[in-house]
């Protein structure tokens, strides 16, 4: 049923479609609305059986959920920012455990400075701690995701972390194609575990292991997870049998038949990067875009496919969300490595370019856009850039480092240059 | 059933096997039908207080639930001792998760069997004292404010024993470990008593608390027994002597841990609803020297020269358990206070 | 597209009204989007919430750098930096206030724009009245109506209903209607002072 609904509230109904049998809830901005909803929804009787735990801290929550799945119950959570910190010893171990978890990350900046707005800088931290990371584009996407991402985690044991931005996502009011139970059950069947605490067949989950088998057990879970990219292709193909509508997959491809110049990005950005890219085609220029849904596993192979072999693309320009501090981007490297293992008989490979952009909740406007790609279809745009820097800012940090000792603390130093004690908005 | 009293025979040790006792009467260790929880072939040093106390208290809680008890363990001796790769001593189902949070994991595996209704299977969630009384401690917290069904139980070595002997937030007042040597004018663990998670168990108010030790394996049963009576959070705060950390010897963890009983230093009692329902008497009361001269981590308050005052405060500490918990009858105190002279009395008694 | 931004302060419903507006576009089968500009959520801090309505699905995520219509819910509001921001001269602008628009100190301004696109609305005290309540939100969303005629009456009252129950919602719904009649009289009266032929 189309909806007109906050996106918050379209994964809650999502996720409460998924039948979890248990939920733990730790409030955090701007992750709490989804909670919020799916609380209320046991509260009122609506979804059961299912427990709904409010617990002290997100290390609890992920900690609960590790109990629960082990138990053999279908187990969700949200999170965002400091919360995924605060609970990344736990996400870690879910994964080592196996245990098929799902876990909604309402993408927020990491400080300090302390920052509620969004930025891809809190999944990104967690890139390598064994989960499927989804990321989604519009509401109902991210919707859509979660229902896959039950699918996903519990065919191969391994935990699902599905990201949306935090406030243009989780707080924007979009339509949404709401499913019907019917519908999800159809699609979603019930958790069945590879392995259960069970009184009548013993086992024990979490033993230590040595040397003489880590790096085999590590290598078990680089080919788990691997497997996603054969099976995420899959699921969707079922997913639109089922629901009628493409959603998710591993990359998504926008006007790249011709195009010389590719956009790649993951999230809520894709959809102004295809305004602009529009404007853009009208002006002549030949730009298309990549969108990153599946960043882990990263899809290697498919990326390499959709950028096709045969040197057309000439450019990329990277846009991310993240800053991987003295280094520059993330999704970069990963690109870097996925287009150096086509192997011999590639065509040169494209210059790449990477914009970090959008950095605690900085608008990403199709003005700044547009300058921007402008520059890169003119060969302009520098390997590492900073969409809407204010340099001027920087600048005078650095005088007054230059000058004294006991400069401050920047992040004031910044606000007093603005005018701003504490802007909101 | 016809009364029969108890007649304890071995009267040096208190370990009474239960065989002289009608069939129901005994412990559960006496039965063929134990479960033998934690088995043979896993790695604890001679003597392990910890070893013996989860054992213990866990085929206890098999015989209570009827073989259905899922645990869960923090990080560390108990649970490395028990996993080594590729073995298990576990003969029930066993999850190991992290230090810091085996009593949110153990929420997480009740709340999942209350979705599933099977409340016929029961948790217990397990650690040490850094995993509970630190690390662990806000996730304990939380798991008793919710009231989950859970029953925790802290087995107390009073130090870090798994990384090599490090202070804790429960190491007793002038221990020596690893990071609290014993040089400088204050040598040892300069801090209060410990952490008193019993009494911080209490004053969540959860249905069942109670501490027990392994010189008293009859009572750890009964209370493991006794707080699978209960439903909701259930604390089990279990002495457990570590003779590498307590540098005493192998064959004394029994009778360190009884004299942790018997000198105050440690109050055996239970509570139900954040009162005290009963406390378990000292038998033959007994100066803290003959505990504390038994250990090595406390060999600085005896060479080279006695440190008096730092003995008599450690005494204090006894003696405010035994008034606090009423751990002696009346008129043994005022036997007792014959014994100890004058000055003494206020503290005793107020 | 047509993209309204709205101006108010915390507890005053600014969210709420880009959020109604968006379901009053959808209840027309058109594409909307509504979203808050995401500060912390303090009483009486200023607050900005967007709107875009179109014919087509909207993909973009930005925030609404040039609105075609303003709402300012707080009067104290008015004179606030950037307030009027990317308003171009022939946008609209709704103001909550029982003075004229003349009187409130706009003047320069206004004289760029197309007067009967800049009215005010006293949605608080319609609030009052209808309600008891001072929640400006939904008696400006009935004069939005009136003013741009971007969604009908009707579906502004479904939205409302939809959201709210009981007394709540038809307080909200009178509210919205008396608002809409005020600016509705209030549009033609300005246009036929500048000439302006009506429909």
């Amino acid at each position: 049923m189309l909806r007109q609904i906050e996106g918050s509230r379209a994964v809650a109904d999502a996720v409460a479609m998924c039948r979890p049998e248990v939920i733990c809830a730790y409030p955090i901005t701007p992750q709490t609305h989804i909670v919020e909803a799916l609380g209320a929804k046991v509260k009122a009787g609506q979804l059961r059986p299912c427990e709904f735990l409010n617990v002290e801290s997100e290390f609890a929550a992920m900690s609960v959920a590790i109990g629960a799945s082990a138990a053999g119950a279908r187990a969700y959570t949200a999170t965002a920012s400091q919360g995924l910190l605060y609970m990344s010893e736990a996400v870690y171990n879910a994964a080592g455990l196996g245990l098929p978890i799902v876990m909604t990350v309402a993408n927020r900046a990491i400080g300090a400075p302390i920052n509620i707005w969004n930025d891809h800088s809190d999944a990104m931290s967690q890139r390598d701690a064994g989960w499927i990371q989804l990321y989604a584009e519009t509401s109902q996407e991210a919707l859509d995701l979660h229902i896959q991402a039950f699918r996903i985690a519990e065919d191969l044991s391994v935990p699902v972390m599905v990201c949306m931005d935090g406030f243009l996502l989780t707080h924007a009011y979009e339509r949404a194609d709401i499913p019907s139970p019917d519908q999800v059950d159809n699609f979603l069947p019930g958790y069945e575990p590879r392995q259960v605490l069970d009184p009548a067949a013993p086992v024990s989950i979490g033993a230590m292991v040595g040397p003489e088998a880590f790096t085999e057990v590590r290598y078990l879970a680089h080919a788990r997870q691997s497997q996603a990219l054969t099976l995420i292709p899959e699921v969707v193909a079922e997913f639109t049998k089922t629901f009628g509508r493409d959603s998710g997959g591993l990359v998504r491809g926008y006007r790249l038949e011709d195009a010389d110049t590719v956009v790649v990005a993951l999230g809520s950005v894709l959809g102004t990067i295809k305004d602009t890219v529009d404007e853009l085609r009208g002006d002549g220029m030949r730009i298309g875009i990549l969108g990153i849904s599946t960043f882990r596993p990263f899809p290697s192979a498919a990326v390499r496919e959709a950028l096709g072999s045969d040197g057309r693309v000439k450019r990329l320009v990277v846009l991310e969300r993240a800053l991987a501090t003295g280094v520059g981007g993330i999704v970069s490297a990963d690109l870097r490595m996925a287009l150096a293992g086509g192997g011999s008989g590639r065509a040169a490979e494209p210059v790449m370019s990477t914009v970090i952009a959008g950095l605690g909740g900085r608008a990403i406007t199709r003005m700044s856009l547009r300058t921007m790609l402008a520059e890169a279809v003119a060969g302009a745009l520098e390997p590492l850039s900073f969409l809407d820097l204010n340099k001027g800012l920087i600048e005078r940090e650095f005088i007054r480092a230059r000058r004294t000792r006991r400069s401050g603390p920047v992040a004031e130093n910044m606000l007093r240059d603005q005018g701003l004690t504490a802007r909101i908005g | 059933m016809p009364y029969q009293s108890i007649k304890f025979i071995q009267t040096g040790s208190l370990a009474v096997g239960g065989r002289l006792l009608a069939e129901d009467q005994r412990s559960v260790q006496s039965g063929a039908q134990r479960s033998n929880s934690l088995t043979l072939g896993h790695r604890a040093c001679q003597g392990c207080g910890e070893a013996l106390g989860a054992r213990i208290a866990l085929d206890a809680c098999q015989r209570a639930t009827g073989g259905k008890t899922i645990a869960v363990n923090a990080t560390g001796c108990l649970e490395v001792f028990s996993t080594p790769y590729p073995e298990t001593s576990w003969q029930l189902p066993w999850l190991h998760s992290l230090f810091g949070n085996a009593p949110a994991v153990a929420a997480g595996v009740a709340a999942a069997l209350r979705a599933k209704s099977r409340d016929d299977v029961r948790v217990v969630g397990q650690g040490g004292d850094g995993g509970t009384v630190d690390i662990g401690f806000a996730c304990l917290s939380g798991m008793f404010e919710r009231n989950d069904d859970v029953l925790y139980i802290c087995y107390d070595n009073e130090a870090y024993m798994n990384t090599g002997v490090q202070r804790s937030g429960a190491t007793p007042y002038a221990a020596r470990t690893a990071t609290t040597e014993p040089v400088g004018p204050e040598p040892g663990n300069k801090f209060g008593q410990g952490k008193n998670v019993p009494m911080i168990a209490m004053a969540h108010e959860i249905p069942y608390v109670a501490t027990a030790t392994v010189s008293d394996l009859r009572d750890l049963e009964y209370k493991v027994e006794r707080a699978m009576e209960f439903r909701g959070a259930r604390y089990l705060h279990v002495l457990v002597p570590c003779p590498l950390g307590w540098g005493s010897a192998p064959e004394s963890t029994i009778e360190v841990a009884r004299l942790a009983t018997q000198t105050g230093l440690f109050p055996v009692f239970e509570a139900e609803d954040g009162e005290v329902v009963s406390a378990t008497p000292i038998r033959h009361r007994t100066g803290v020297r003959d505990y504390l001269r038994i250990q090595r981590r406390y060999a600085h308050l005896f060479k080279p020269a006695e440190r008096t005052e730092m003995i008599d405060r450690i005494q204090r500490g006894a003696d405010r358990n035994i008034t606090r918990f009423g751990l002696l009858p009346a008129d043994d105190i005022d036997a007792e206070l014959a014994t100890v002279g004058a000055g003494r009395a206020e503290e005793i008694t107020s | 597209m047509f993209q309204v931004r709205i101006h108010g302060r915390g507890g005053q419903g600014v969210v709420t009204a880009a959020e109604l507006l968006s379901v009053a576009g959808f209840t027309e089968d058109r594409h909307t989007q509504a979203f808050p500009s995401f500060g912390s959520e303090r009483m009486g801090a200023p607050v900005v919430s967007f709107c875009r309505i179109s014919d087509e699905p909207i993909r973009t995520h930005e925030p609404v750098a040039e609105p075609d219509a303003l709402i300012i819910q707080d009067l104290t509001l008015l004179h606030q930096p950037g307030l009027l921001d990317g308003l171009a001269a022939d946008g609209y602008m709704l103001v909550n206030s029982t003075r004229e628009f003349g009187e409130l100190g706009l003047d320069e301004y206004a004289a760029r724009m197309a007067a009967e696109r800049l009215l005010v609305v006293p949605a608080t005290q319609l609030a009052l009245e209808h309600m008891g309540r001072p929640m400006p939100g939904a008696p400006l969303l009935g004069g939005f109506a009136a003013l741009t005629g971007q969604v009908r009456l009707e579906s502004v009252v479904a939205a409302i209903r939809e959201r709210f129950s009981g007394a709540i919602a038809e307080g909200n719904a009178a509210a919205a209607e008396a608002a809409y009649r005020f600016v509705d009289d209030e549009r033609r009266t300005a246009g036929h002072h500048a000439g302006v032929q009506e429909g």
